[in-house]
């Protein structure tokens, strides 16, 4: 710990030897370019995106009007559809804050040329997560009952129960995410407003906040950043850990284990690589950033895949342990039932998803084929959806047998899955649009500044 | 720079000399020599962090840590002040559990002291750039490109010696600014 807070911060001594190429006004001028009129597919991208998003928002307004009714919930399920979906997307957001502020403790490189667009993913990922527990209370108007403030008969907020910490422990992720996402893009925008003209100069001007790299600016900075990354990396591991604790804290069969914490937070953090790789993968295309993000970054992003997947994989087979040499007969039905009884298709496609398909990546022709890696990404991204909806159904069976039942999902369930999609989708097209998607001065602190004299320097 | 500012808040622009280097040791050579003729006032731009710009510029640690610290404890005694008061000034008994149950605060109190002590680094940075700044120095555009920039304020009837100094450091364009 003393080496990373003692010294000042040194740019990492192995920069990948494929950006070393470029000089720095080449950054900035790619970087920019990026900026420029997109091409077609990128407006078909976002129209089907606001499409969704409206899909999604009509059937909100219809559950603001009818009632949670109109969702296919049944006794004794009453969390379904939508705090899967709201615990699919918390997960997404956990691979952006490893990859932009754990991996900076670690010095890795590598992470450079991904970390603005995965940090951008961790925001709107938490922005759409945020909106699921409002959506599932039903009374979605007094939502503000969960913050504690002083109302009329003087009651506060549960302090004991893991849903008023989930409050807390999102809110605050958002807003430390947010910041550091902001924070990070300063400089970029900075450099975006020396190079554009007209109204969007003005625009920029704006959003750079009077940066304009002084000595005094970045010796405040880049102390700041470091800090900032190391209040990031326990929070993002107990963002997950507060979510396992939604459900394990309570003693519902298949709930109640003490695995919960890190089983969650290695799932989140494998979903959000899935995720980031079916961004990245067409993206780097469509902004013509292959230059940048390269095969050795898809290489890295694939590897931590399989790390996490391979933890999953423990973890899923420990739980099927614990639940037979706990000799408890609930828990021992509970898990049978996920591989045999009415919803065994989820417990398989998370199993063969997650579990097995994440094994391929120990080829490396498979990780460093973007085409293999890209649709393995989406077999990652469904089977962590129903990671969550697996977990969710051991509600279907707690210790009355004759109150078990299944739910019924209905298109209000569906339309907001969609919705939320469509909405998540919508913000990263327009963020990749509007700012620097790659971070300009992070890849040119790896680009040895020119010297007059041959040699020297403190590398 | 077109800085939409309104005129009162714009700041007044100091005389002095503004030069553009290309190559870092050039740069840092002319920190050290305008350093040793008593010049302390410098403005240096540069794209990103460079820590040979730090050092010849004898930079110390930033007090930001100061500030982080300062709110991590206060994030950390508000969170748990919050959860004991509110819990004894409506006492309700859940789950079986004290009324004051510290173990059961532990989670807030951590949320809270990330979040106040990262906020506070912010607001640290802003405060400590604005107050260390030199307002109404020179600037180019290119300084956010792929040049360093040093400004030395300075009176007219000096920047001759001045002028003269940064070019033989090395720097590729030098203007009265």
């Amino acid at each position: 710990m003393t080496a990373i807070t003692a010294s000042p911060i040194r740019a990492p001594e192995a920069a990948p030897v494929n950006v070393m190429t470029q000089t720095h006004a080449d950054v900035t001028r790619d970087v920019v370019a990026t900026l420029t009129t997109p091409s077609r597919g990128y407006y078909l991208l976002l129209f089907g995106a606001v499409g969704s998003f409206l899909v999604g928002l009509f059937t909100f307004t219809m559950l603001l009007k009818e009632g949670l009714g109109l969702a296919g919930y049944s006794p004794p399920v009453f969390w379904s559809v939508y705090i899967t979906t709201f615990v699919f997307w918390v997960g997404i957001g956990h691979a952006g804050t490893l990859i932009s502020a754990i991996l900076f403790l670690f010095r890795s490189p590598w992470r450079t040329a991904v970390y603005r667009a995965t940090e951008a993913m961790t925001v709107f990922a938490v922005m759409t997560a945020a909106l699921f527990p409002i959506i599932h209370i039903g009374r979605q108007w007094i939502f503000y009952w969960l913050l504690p403030y002083p109302n009329q008969r003087y009651l506060w907020p549960n302090f004991k129960s893991p849903l008023v910490w989930d409050v807390f422990a999102i809110s605050t992720y958002f807003t430390v995410s947010t910041c550091f996402l902001v924070f990070g893009l300063i400089p970029d925008v900075a450099a975006v407003r020396d190079k554009v003209s007209g109204w969007r100069k003005m625009l920029y001007s704006q959003l750079a906040l009077g940066w304009r790299g002084t000595d005094v600016q970045w010796r405040h900075y880049h102390r700041a950043y470091l800090y900032l990354a190391a209040l990031a990396t326990p929070l993002v591991l107990s963002v997950h850990s507060v979510v396992s604790w939604d459900f394990a804290t309570s003693v519902v069969p298949g709930w109640h284990g003490t695995i919960f914490a890190p089983y969650f937070v290695a799932g989140a953090i494998y979903s959000g690589i899935g995720m980031v790789l079916t961004l990245l993968i067409p993206l780097r295309k469509a902004l013509k950033i292959e230059h940048m993000i390269h095969d050795y970054h898809f290489d890295n992003l694939a590897k931590l895949t399989l790390l996490t997947g391979t933890i999953l994989f423990y973890a899923y087979g420990m739980e099927y342990f614990v639940a037979w040499y706990s000799g408890n007969t609930f828990e021992q039905t509970s898990f049978w039932r996920r591989a045999f009884g009415p919803q065994w298709w989820g417990g398989w496609t998370m199993i063969i998803c997650n579990a097995f398909v994440s094994q391929l990546l120990w080829f490396r022709k498979i990780r460093t084929n973007l085409t293999s890696l890209f649709v393995i990404s989406i077999f990652i991204n469904i089977g962590m959806w129903f990671e969550r909806w697996v977990i969710i159904m051991s509600l279907t069976n707690d210790y009355i047998p004759w109150a078990w039942g299944n739910p019924n999902p209905t298109w209000a369930d569906w339309g907001i899955l969609l919705g939320s999609f469509g909405w998540f989708g919508m913000y990263f097209l327009l963020f990749a649009r509007t700012f620097p998607i790659v971070a300009i001065q992070e890849i040119k602190e790896m680009i040895p500044m020119p010297r007059r004299r041959a040699g020297g320097g403190h590398h | 720079m077109p800085l939409p500012l309104p005129p009162f808040l714009r700041p007044k622009p100091v005389p002095g000399v503004l030069a553009s280097f290309e190559h870092i040791d050039s740069a840092t050579d002319a920190i050290k020599a305008l350093r040793s003729r008593g010049y302390r006032d410098l403005t240096v731009y540069s794209s990103h962090p460079n820590h040979e710009l730090d050092d010849a510029l004898d930079q110390g640690v930033s007090p930001v840590r100061l500030f982080t610290l300062i709110g991590g404890i206060t994030g950390v005694t508000a969170a748990f002040a919050m959860q004991i008061w509110m819990n004894l000034d409506w006492p309700l008994l859940v789950g079986g559990k004290p009324i004051v149950a510290i173990p059961a605060f532990v989670v807030i109190g951590f949320e809270l002291t990330v979040l106040v002590a990262s906020l506070l680094t912010l607001f640290s940075v802003a405060g400590l750039s604005l107050l260390g700044h030199r307002r109404g120095a020179a600037y180019d555009p290119r300084f956010s490109d792929d040049r360093i920039g040093i400004f030395v304020p300075v009176r007219q009837d000096k920047a001759g010696t001045i002028e003269q100094m940064l070019r033989e450091a090395g720097a590729v364009e030098v203007r009265n600014a």
